[in-house]
Formats: C-alpha cells, structure tokens, sequence
C-alpha cells in the first residue's frame, strides 16, 4: 500500500519531467522553424548575389556619325532601303575614330567586339524615330558586348573574370573608363525585350506576356468551371456512389504529376483538335486541367464552411434552392474560393513541367501580343537560360528567378490579404 | 450581362479563340531538333528577324530524334519546316519522311561541334587517348584471355593506363536521351573500342555484339549522368576537382577559367584543332529544309541565306563566336550553293 504523500512525491517528480518533455517539444519546434527560415535565407541569399548584377548592364559612350554614304539610305521613309541599310558600319566606324591607333583585322574584330552585336539595329531604330540625325553626329551611350559588361563588372568588384578578353581589349576598357566613357546603366532591356541570345539583349518582357496570356485564359476557364462543379456537388448533387466516386476522383486528380497533364494536352490538343504548338491558348488549356481540381477542392471548402443556418434561413423566407446558393451561399463562400483560385494560378504560374510537351519551350523573339502568338512563359524562360553557355546568362536566370519569385510572392500575399478582409467568421 | 449569360459567353470566347487558332495559318518558321545546334540556329534566327524586319522563326529544342520524327510526320503548316540534328539523317528517318509525304529534303551541313572531356582547372591537365576512356568507362572489357569479357573492374585511371593519375575514375556526363551522349558513345567510347585488334575483328562477323560491347557505359556508379545541363556539370566540376566532365565544345570556351578539357591522343581541343578534324571526338551538325514548305511559309528562303552567309557561318562569323566550328571553306561554298538553289537529298546517298 502506498502512501498519499509518495503519490504527491510521484506527481511532483513526473512534473518536472512533463515540464522538460514540453521544453523540449518547444525546442523541436523552433529548430524546425530555424531551418526551415535558414533554407530559404540560404535560397535567396543565393539568388540575389547571383542575379543583382543584372539589373545593370554596361553602356560605352562614343560619338557617333550618322553617315549617309556608309549606311546606304538616303531616305528614312523607304522600308526596303532600311532594310538593306548597312547598320553594323555604325558602331563601327564609332568605334575606329575613338581609337584611331587600331589596325590590323585581328585588332579590329578584338575592337568591335567591345560593343553589342545588336548596337546597329538600336541605333537604326533610334534614327528611324528621328530622321532628322542623319548626317549628324552626337554623342550617346551604346550597349557594350555580354563579355565586355561581364569583364567589367567583375573588373569592378576587383576580381576580373578575363579569361574571354584579349589584352588589348582590357586596355581599351582601363582607357574608357578613366575617361568616364564607359558606365554601369540600369538595364531596362531585361524588362522591355524578348529573349535573344545575346544576354546584354536577352529581357523577359515575352516570357511575362505569355504568361499572362496563359494565365488569363486559364482563370477565365477553370474559374467558372471549377465552381459551378463545386457548387453542384456540394448543394445539389444527390449523396450516392456515383458522387463519392466522383469526389475520389478529383482528389486524384489534384495528386496527379503534371508532366501527365501535358502529355494529356499534346494527344488532345494539339494532335486531335489541331491547336497549334507553342501558343498560350494550348497552353492556358492544359493549365486548366492542371488548375481545376485545386479550384473545386478549395471551393468546396469555402461553401461547406457557409453554416447551414444561412440556407435554413433563406429558405424558410420561401427562397427556393437556385435563389438560396445564388444569393446567400455563393457570395459568403466567394472569398474563399477567390483564394483557391489565387493558389491554383500561383501553381500554374510555377509549372514548367506540362508546358515542355506542348512546345512552349522555344526560342521565341518576338514579344507575343495575344492568345494565338507563339510564347513561352516564365519559369520556362528560366530553365532556357539556365541551360544556354553564356557565362552572362547566369546572372540573367537568377534575376528572371527574383522577378517569378515576387509574382508570385504579390499572388500568394494577396490571396491572404482577400481572405482576411473579406473572410467572415462565424 | 446578367448570371444567365456569363459561364456560356466565357465558354464561347474562348472557344472561339482555340478555333481561330487551329485554322490559322503561319506566318513564321517553326524550327525543331538537336539542343547542340539549338544555339547557333537560335542567334542566326535572332540576326535574321532582326534585318529582315520578318517575324523571327520560333525555335523548340527536341533533341536531334524526336526533331526528326516531328519533321517527318508531314507536310503542311501543322508540322515544322526545318529540324536541326547533331548528326545526319538516318536511312529509317529518310524513309518515313518520303511515305509522310515529305519527298523533298534539302541537306545543310553547317559544321562540327567538339565533345571535350574536361576538369576543374584547379586539377593537372588529364592526357587521354580513346583506349583509356574506353576501358575506363564501358560496362564490359576485353579480361586477359582474348575473345573474354569481364565486367569493368578498374577502379582508379592508374588501373585503366599506368602513366595516368592515381585517382579514382568519376565521369559526369549526359545521359541517354542526350545526343551528346550518342555522340561520345560512337566516337569516344567506340573510338577506343575498336583499337583492341578482336573486337575490330567482331564488327564484321557479330555487328549488334560489337555494339553492345562498345557503346554501354558502365553503370555501377563511375560513369554519373548529370542531366541534360552542362552549367550543372561545369559547376560540379568546380566543386569536384577529382572528376571529370563530358559537354560541348562551347561550353568549355564560356567557361576556361573554371574548367580545362583533356588531351586526347596529345591533341587538346580547340578551335582549330576540331576544324581540322585532328581532334577526334568531334561530331557534323545539320539541319534539313522541307522544300515543299518553301514559299508556303514565307521567310525560309531568308533565313537559308541568313544562314549560310560568310557573317553567318564563316570563319569570323558569328556562329563561330558561339562556339561552332565551320566548314572548310571549299565545302561552306559548294554547301551554300546547293542550299540556296534548294537542291533537294536524291535518296542515294549513304546514310546509315
């Protein structure tokens, strides 16, 4: 028989152990949270010392002479001779008349190598909005080659990666900027322009069009379809096998890899209706497939957590079913669904994965402006950059990954915000 | 518009965009094929839609077999109008393109593309000859009774070839999807393959055995397929000083203060070292041109002069400062002749 007074001892001693196990538990949940916090300071430490070089790029100021008689063109307004003009001449000559000692093929070709490849059309646009430049001279500042802007950023910082320079070209490069001709500008190239596959050219403006374009068309699509579904099943669908086999089935479906979806969309689609590779409707089309379970799942939630005192009460005032989920259920679960549909979109921003069978993984220049141009989309702009040689493209992807990591940061944000605003809570 | 119309009208809308879309006609070049010419076709595509003021040709990397099966699959606008390949047209490919309906293929052979086996630059400079990487890297090799196989038992280079460094043998390379790899297996792999005097002998009496044997790389762990990204390989290069890596020419050229390629058989590879084909693991790359869709799709004809221009492919091209070896210059001429003239393949050349 034991005494009272041992039991109080037993509960006073397993106190204290009780007590270290919850100090403990309590630890387990910090470490964990530690890691988790550290993983992702790791990720964008990373990215962002990566990809903040290439928000600026190098610019080269020269005088630059509009030559009649070297372009070719003798009237701006002609489109043939535009095209036939002898635009690469520009920057060239620029470039023997700031550094007038250069002779020799091979020190020439080291010399126009400084400058963009692309300096000749930039500069034929430039004069094809002003024509009254031709003939003229002034002094501008022209966008310098992917190595020279690498070399000199590196140079920069104190260690210069030199390893694709000539000797000469250093010291045409130590030369301009002890003359101040040589600068690091903010690159507005990466947000105004196509891809390209010269990396000072290279922008993600198409990537972002096509994914709007996608996106668009996969909101207007499984928005309605996912929550009429929803609303079916959940309000006038009888409870039966036929339902419950259904419900297990759009579970699965939310589990499914979406490599199968794009497989999926490429059969359908494209080699049984046609649709052409590589536009945003077939691939908003496959995004719909992918987005839709997401969508009914959540918008099932949001109208299974209307309390059934609401419908009660619409009915009782003799609403009939169509008018009790029309006017009362769906408004109150709409928040919620808007919130599915932002996380379902955020998801289908992310996925590259589906989008590789149905051909949106191209090089595509042209910026797409609507549904049926071909496009590619962000994340995918991202794995083609990632895999190009170009030593420059390295600091290109990571800074496409911080522009894809804050949309979908504005997304998933906003999706919280929507849902404590209008959230009601009962 | 009230709820009644709003789920219909949005169906319809976009309906009739995906109609729209699948009657359309192109009006830019769809390109398809090999990733190793992806590069070099992607800039002269840029530099044309660029001049041109045309719209600029899309191009998808497929690799060089599923490009070929996409090209092959028709004629029209639903299919594509040039495929790129790293190697050339196989006779099985030709054949299911003439019962397709594409009749008329015209052939560019645009250069070579070097395969380096490279290592950090923080290692010694490896000497290979195509022996050693053969034995190093097979899943089957010659054991001492001649006529025998054994499973690959070398552990280290030392083991492979006695005047090679003590370290163990660690090969990152593409895996079997790659073109890349195809490309290495015939001519690294097999190149040392068939210097072992019985097998060359196997090759004319038993030819899928002599395949087998040379083109299976061993997979207990010392061959490492590093996926389809050769930055990924470079960058583990340089984490890794003790193994050695298997990717393009180019990339070797982007990145030489991080990575040094190999000697193989005492020639190192560069530039002109691959060009004169004394360099030996070095691949032919083209691209074929469905005639049919010449003048259906307009630009094509632009962009085949883009292409085989001297600014495009010549010795100071820009191709050739992405990485790419051209022609010699008596081939680039009689090439660019027969490619502008739309000279189509005739059926009888030897293709494998």
């Amino acid at each position: 028989m034991s005494k009272p007074v041992d039991n109080l001892d037993k509960i006073k001693q397993s106190l204290t152990r009780r007590n270290r196990a919850e100090t403990r538990f309590r630890w387990y949940g910090r470490i964990a949270i530690l890691i988790g916090l550290a993983a992702v300071i790791v990720l964008f430490t990373d990215i962002i010392s990566k990809g903040h070089g290439a928000f600026r790029v190098t610019y080269i100021q020269l005088d630059v002479h509009y030559d009649q008689d070297i372009i070719g063109v003798a009237n701006m307004t002609d489109p043939a001779q535009l095209a036939d003009g002898n635009w690469d001449a520009v920057p060239k000559s620029a470039l023997r008349s700031k550094f007038t000692d250069v002779s020799g093929r091979r020190d020439k070709r080291k010399l126009y190598a400084l400058l963009s490849n692309g300096a000749g059309f930039d500069l034929k646009d430039r004069l094809v909005a002003n024509p009254l430049l031709l003939g003229q001279t002034e002094s501008i500042w022209i966008l310098a080659d992917d190595d020279i802007d690498t070399y000199y950023k590196t140079w920069l910082d104190g260690e210069p990666y030199a390893a694709r320079m000539a000797d000469n070209q250093m010291a045409w490069i130590e030369q301009l900027h002890n003359e101040g001709n040589i600068r690091l500008q903010f690159n507005s190239n990466l947000f105004t322009r196509g891809d390209s596959r010269e990396p000072e050219q290279a922008g993600i403006r198409g990537a972002i069009m096509g994914s709007f374009f996608t996106l668009v068309l996969t909101l207007m699509l499984s928005f309605p379809i996912g929550v009429s579904a929803a609303i079916y099943l959940e309000e006038f669908a009888p409870k039966n096998r036929w339902t419950d086999f259904i419900e297990v089935n759009i579970n699965n479906l939310a589990a499914v890899p979406s490599i199968i979806f794009g497989l999926l969309g490429l059969a359908i689609f494209i080699n049984f209706f046609h649709v052409p590779r590589s536009v945003p409707v077939v691939g908003g089309l496959v995004l719909t497939l992918m987005t839709l379970p997401t969508i009914i799942i959540t918008s099932r939630a949001a109208i299974k957590s209307v309390p059934p005192s609401i419908r009660e009460a619409a009915l009782g005032m003799g609403a009939s079913k169509y008018q009790t989920v029309l006017h009362h259920v769906l408004p109150l679960a709409l928040p919620g669904m808007l919130t599915g549909a932002i996380i379902g979109m955020a998801q289908a921003l992310g996925e590259t994965a589906p989008l590789l069978m149905i051909g949106m993984v191209a090089f595509i220049v042209d910026i797409p402006a609507g549904f049926t141009d071909p496009a590619t989309v962000l994340p995918v702009q991202i794995f083609l950059w990632a895999d190009s040689p170009e030593r420059a493209f390295i600091e290109k992807t990571s800074a496409a990954i911080m522009v894809l990591l804050s949309f979908l940061i504005i997304m998933n944000t906003s999706a919280v915000w929507l849902r404590k605003r209008l959230e009601r809570r009962w | 518009m009230t709820q009644r119309t709003i789920l219909p009208a949005l169906l319809l809308t976009v309906a009739a965009i995906t109609a729209t879309s699948a009657a359309m006609a192109r009006d830019s070049i769809e390109v398809v094929g090999s990733s190793t010419v992806y590069p070099f076709s992607t800039v002269v595509a840029e530099r044309y839609g660029r001049s041109s003021g045309k719209p600029t040709p899309k191009i998808e990397s497929t690799g060089s077999g599923g490009g070929m099966k996409l090209f092959c699959s028709g004629v029209g606008t639903n299919y594509p109008d040039i495929t790129n390949s790293s190697r050339r047209i196989k006779m099985s490919e030709f054949k299911k393109c003439q019962t397709n309906g594409v009749t008329d293929v015209i052939e560019v052979h645009i250069g070579y593309d070097g395969i380096v086996i490279a290592n950090s630059v923080e290692a010694a400079p490896m000497q290979l000859s195509r022996k050693d990487i053969f034995l190093a890297l097979a899943a089957e090799v010659p054991a001492a009774v001649e006529g025998e196989l054994m499973d690959n038992p070398y552990q280290t280079w030392k083991d492979v070839n006695p005047a090679l460094p003590d370290t163990a043998i660690e090969v990152m390379g593409p895996p079997p999807t790659s073109g890349t790899r195809d490309a290495f297996a015939e001519l690294g792999l097999e190149g040392g393959c068939k210097k072992i005097g019985w097998i060359a002998a196997l090759k004319k009496t038993n030819k899928s055995a002599y395949k087998a044997l040379c083109h299976t790389i061993r997979e207990d762990g010392k061959y490492i397929e590093a996926g389809e990204n050769d930055n990924l390989i470079v960058q583990k290069l340089q984490a890794n000083p003790a193994a050695l890596g298997v990717f393009g020419f180019s990339f070797l050229d982007q990145n030489a203060d991080r990575v040094q390629g190999a000697m193989i058989e005492s020639v190192e590879p560069n530039f002109d070292s691959i060009a004169d084909k004394s360099y030996p693991i070095s691949r032919p790359l083209f691209f074929y041109v469905k005639k049919a869709h010449v003048g259906v799709v307009p630009g094509i004809k632009g962009y085949l002069n883009e292409f085989t221009s001297e600014r495009a492919w010549g010795e100071d091209g820009y191709l050739a400062e992405k990485g790419m070896i051209p022609l010699p210059v008596k081939e680039r001429r009689a090439m660019a002749q027969s490619t502008r003239s739309l000279t189509p393949m005739t059926g009888n050349e030897a293709l494998k």
